[in-house]
């Protein structure tokens, strides 16, 4: 048993523009078979560029497939590439480290932020956009965490399709 | 003397219809269901495919009986956290001591109340102290599966035609155990001769009727014990009112019908998992982490040994796996070892607790029991604070850790929601449900009390990806979240509220930020001796935000001593009455008298202090995380929250990069155009500030190399170090340290006592633990 719903509150669920009842139908009801079909759908007719979407890590950074050699890479909206997607994109991202109190009142009152002594916070941008993709708040001395890595292959045999070249 | 044969206990094999011991049969059970992968070798689910209608109309009978009698049992619990939060649970098992069927409230206890029934069963109750229609069993056993001593189990076998069929377990939450700190999850105690009162799977009723000397001897080793003695009658009823159930159920629908439901069921629960995992999740393998701070160097800490006096870091990294096959494995190598402190957990209660966050997202269904175990891979490794390798652990606080380590895995696993499009599925993680208002000492009826107060159980929720996260709405580990009624807690509190209010600037930021904490001001009032600690967080967060968005905000204390409040009050000037709402303007300290004495800082563990009459204590309950870039939040929802008083304007200019003006009514608008034009700087600003993230390496290995960082930060690495080769070895290769580098806890004159020689559960003689998960 599965629900369906249209591309169009899929794509309104992205934009976070869907009404509350339908939000509150898809979270009680059996899953739509066809939210990834619409859901990249949706992410690749929202894209700039001609590269294929087929995977989201963020609300602006994509799996995608890159369209001269089929690769298949971290890509932020803007078009930067942050690299195959086995490897770790936040190593080829820019880093902001907030170790001090004073870095920390910029977002919180200082009784209401970490000690930075025990813990830090971590701002992955995009080099070339500025988009803020991930916070970490590590102790310091964290190795960079590698948030996800898919098993494309697997994911494929489940959607009952085929995979792309070079997964 | 005459010898009798077997006074107590049952001749081996005459429990079952099958001639088997409980003990035999559960093996065989395993052995099916290790040699086939379908529970109990149910390949084929005969009953619910030839009958499904009987099938499911056992399965509402059961699932209704056990609702309905935790709803009714529910209101004979004096105790407001049973009463008012809903802290119980009812849960019925197979024989084999799996569950098939739970009600609703702290499921938890559906893994722990299963794990004290398979240690009976285990270590031979059946001859010795015998399991007879009509007894009771009591368990809170830390060392036997439960979470924290003050969660209390009743456990009935259930017996038709004096053949066994079931056992049925019932939980309530007591406020109080006996513990060296009072309150249900206290602190100050740092071992387990120090945590209150321990019953091991212990007969305590026969003939339906509790055993004197039980009731006796408990209630004279808690304090609150009007409200034992009704939790005690909570559960029985409760357990009673199933079991009648049951009965029912097998005259109408047959003893042989129910029996392959019990079994059935749990395979069915079992692919039930599977099929959601493989229709939500992204499979591969996610990899996540959490910490807490166990400040305890603080002068304000008081402990009863000098080597549990030092400041620590609780770690709990986290690899989750989902399989081509469905099923999924959460592996916690390179966790930290357990401590002196009462934040330890076990195995079950690690295991078990999961599945109450998971039944609000990945199993949503009321078809959750054992067999999503049977479908999931734990490895909890051995000498970590989620698996002590010593028999004197203190878990009083368990939850502190537990919810702090499982905030990581709702943002793991919303990865994989989130990555192929389940985006209402996404919660950026828990908040930390703290603070924990605890305390005793003689109350205003003067009698000896302690309290809880379960406000914790509406702290706000993370952020969603399409939603902002839920104000003050719902704790993880109770689903039903309710931070209860002022007036009750007036009741049963020597304590008036002086304001109960929304928490500003609380939920973490983002384009959908995290769901408000809140804040309830208590003034001490008529009590004779009073006492109170604070036990939360405050130099760590445990959540992280997701995706861009932000954590929430930190704990932080507030106490204030010798306030003047009478006087106050008498003479009719101002009091402290609403919002800390910028703690830096200490607005509570402007209405108290001259000789006031105030605590205001990140020390958010302490342990019991005295509280006279008209002294104050800040309950701050915390906020959730955020989701996505702040930069990303729509203009409407910035001014909304700033009008709401959610949010302190300051931050809205730095974090939102908000532009905005205010009318003579404090009204603010947020211009969408200068916002967006900031909000561009903004973005510039960042790519000024950052550098790359490898350049950015070199320096932070320079500082590992040279043992730049705080002890306590320290100590946690090499705590995980000498338990976990993987986790040093993924380090050292990570930060491309020389082969000689390494962090011995033994160079960092820190306290090791306990660190090395360790004694377990088991090393006792004549006891089998019980063990379902790898180590």
């Amino acid at each position: 048993m599965s629900s369906t719903y249209t591309k169009k509150q899929v794509a309104d669920l992205v934009k976070g523009d869907l009404d509350f009842e339908t939000v509150h139908l898809m979270l009680s009801m059996p899953k739509d078979e066809d939210r990834y079909k619409f859901y990249m759908e949706t992410i690749n007719e929202n894209l700039d560029y001609d590269h294929q979407a087929i995977g989201a890590l963020g609300p602006h950074l994509n799996y995608v497939i890159r369209s001269d050699d089929e690769e298949i890479v971290v890509m932020c909206d803007c078009g930067h590439d942050f690299g195959q997607y086995r490897s770790n994109w936040k190593l080829n991202a820019v880093i902001y480290v907030r170790d001090n109190v004073e870095k920390m009142e910029q977002i919180y009152p200082a009784i209401m932020a970490p000690d930075t002594t025990w813990q830090v916070y971590r701002e992955y941008y995009c080099p070339s956009c500025g988009i803020q993709h991930c916070v970490e708040a590590p102790t310091p001395w964290y190795p960079v965490m590698h948030d996800l890595q898919p098993d494309f292959a697997t994911f494929y045999e489940w959607m009952g399709q085929p995979a792309p070249a070079k997964i | 003397m005459t010898i009798l044969e077997n006074p107590l206990g049952n001749k081996p094999g005459t429990l079952l219809k099958n001639g088997m011991t409980l003990n035999d049969h559960r093996n065989a059970v395993l052995a099916r269901t290790e040699e086939t992968g379908y529970y109990d070798g149910r390949k084929e689910l005969t009953f619910k495919d030839t009958d499904p209608i009987g099938f499911e109309r056992i399965f509402s009978k059961v699932r209704a009986g056990v609702v309905n009698s935790r709803e009714v049992a529910k209101k004979i619990a004096a105790s407001p956290i049973v009463e008012q939060e809903g802290e119980l649970c009812f849960t019925l098992y197979n024989v084999t001591g799996d569950c098939v069927v739970t009600s609703t409230g702290i499921i938890i206890h559906v893994g722990t109340m299963g794990a004290a029934i398979k240690y009976m069963i285990q270590n031979d109750w059946e001859s010795n102290p015998g399991i007879n229609e009509g007894d009771m069993f009591t368990n809170n056993d830390c060392q036997t599966g439960n979470v924290h001593p003050c969660d209390i189990a009743t456990i009935v076998p259930i017996f038709h035609d004096g053949v066994m069929v079931a056992w049925v377990g019932g939980v309530t939450h007591v406020i109080d155990t006996g513990a060296v700190g009072p309150g249900s999850m206290s602190n100050g105690q740092i071992q387990r001769f120090g945590d209150g009162l321990q019953i091991t799977c212990r007969k305590t009723g026969i003939n339906d009727t509790p055993l004197r000397d039980y009731l006796h001897e408990s209630q004279r080793n808690v304090r609150t014990t009007k409200y034992w003695i009704l939790d005690e009658k909570t559960r029985i009823a409760g357990c009673h009112m199933i079991r009648d159930m049951v009965l029912e159920v097998i005259e109408d629908e047959g003893a042989e019908a129910f029996d392959e439901f019990m079994y059935e069921v749990v395979e069915d629960g079992r692919r039930g998992l599977i099929m959601r995992i493989k229709a939500m999740c992204m499979p591969g393998t996610v990899k996540t982490v959490a910490f807490v701070d166990v400040p305890y160097t603080h002068e304000d800490v008081h402990v009863p040994s000098t080597f549990a006096k030092m400041d620590s870091i609780m770690h709990a990294p986290c690899e989750i796996t989902v399989k081509p096959t469905g099923e999924w494995r959460l592996d916690f190598e390179g966790c930290s070892r357990w401590g002196w402190h009462t934040y330890n957990t076990n195995p079950v209660a690690f295991t078990s607790g999961i599945w109450v966050m998971m039944t609000q997202s990945l199993i949503p269904t009321e078809r959750v029991n054992d067999g999503c175990r049977y479908a999931t891979e734990f490895r909890l490794p051995k000498g970590t604070w989620t698996n002590p390798d010593d028999r004197r652990t203190a878990h009083a606080d368990a939850w502190h850790f537990l919810v702090s380590s499982w905030s990581s895995l709702w943002r793991g696993i919303s990865r994989t929601y989130f990555a192929r499009g389940y985006l209402e599925e996404v919660n950026a993680g828990n908040s930390n449900p703290c603070n924990w208002l605890q305390g005793g000492g003689v109350n205003q009826d003067g009698e000896v009390h302690a309290v809880n107060s379960f406000e914790t159980a509406a702290c706000g929720t993370g952020a969603c990806a399409v939603k902002d996260g839920l104000n003050h709405a719902a704790a993880i580990w109770n689903p039903e979240g309710d931070m209860g009624d002022i007036e009750i807690w007036e009741l049963a509190e020597p304590l008036l509220y002086m304001g109960r209010r929304i928490k500003t600037n609380t939920g973490g930021y983002g384009k959908y930020r995290g769901g408000l904490g809140y804040e309830t001001l208590r003034m001490v009032w008529n009590s004779a001796d009073w006492t109170m600690f604070f036990m939360g967080n405050g130099y760590m967060n445990s959540d992280w935000g997701l995706m861009g968005g932000y954590p929430a905000a930190t704990g932080y204390r507030f106490e204030a001593h010798n306030t003047g409040l009478q006087e106050r009050i008498a003479e009719g000037k101002s009091l402290p009455l609403g919002q800390d709402r910028d703690p830096r303007e200490c607005e509570y300290e402007k209405h108290l008298g001259p000789d006031a004495t105030v605590k205001r800082d990140k020390q958010c563990i302490t342990t019991e202090d005295m509280y006279a009459n008209g002294d104050l204590y800040l309950n701050y309950l915390r906020g959730g995380p955020g989701f996505g870039d702040p930069l990303d939040r729509r203009i409407v929802d910035i001014q909304e929250d700033l009008n709401q008083n959610f949010l302190l304007a300051e931050f809205a200019e730095k974090v939102y990069g908000a532009v905005f003006t205010t009318d003579d009514e404090g009204v603010y608008t947020v211009d969408a155009d200068k916002t967006a034009a900031r909000q561009a700087e903004m973005r510039k600003e960042r790519l000024a500030r950052a550098v790359p993230v490898k350049e950015w390496m070199e320096t932070e290995r320079t500082k590992i190399i040279d043992k730049d960082a705080s002890l306590a930060v320290q100590q946690m690495y090499a705590s995980s170090f000498y338990l976990s080769p993987k986790f040093t070895a993924e380090f050292k290769e990570f930060w491309d340290l020389p082969a000689d580098w390494e962090l011995p806890e033994e160079e960092l004159g820190t306290p090791m006592y306990g660190a090395r020689h360790t004694m377990e559960i088991g090393d006792l003689p004549d006891v089998s633990p019980v063990i379902m998960t790898e180590e």
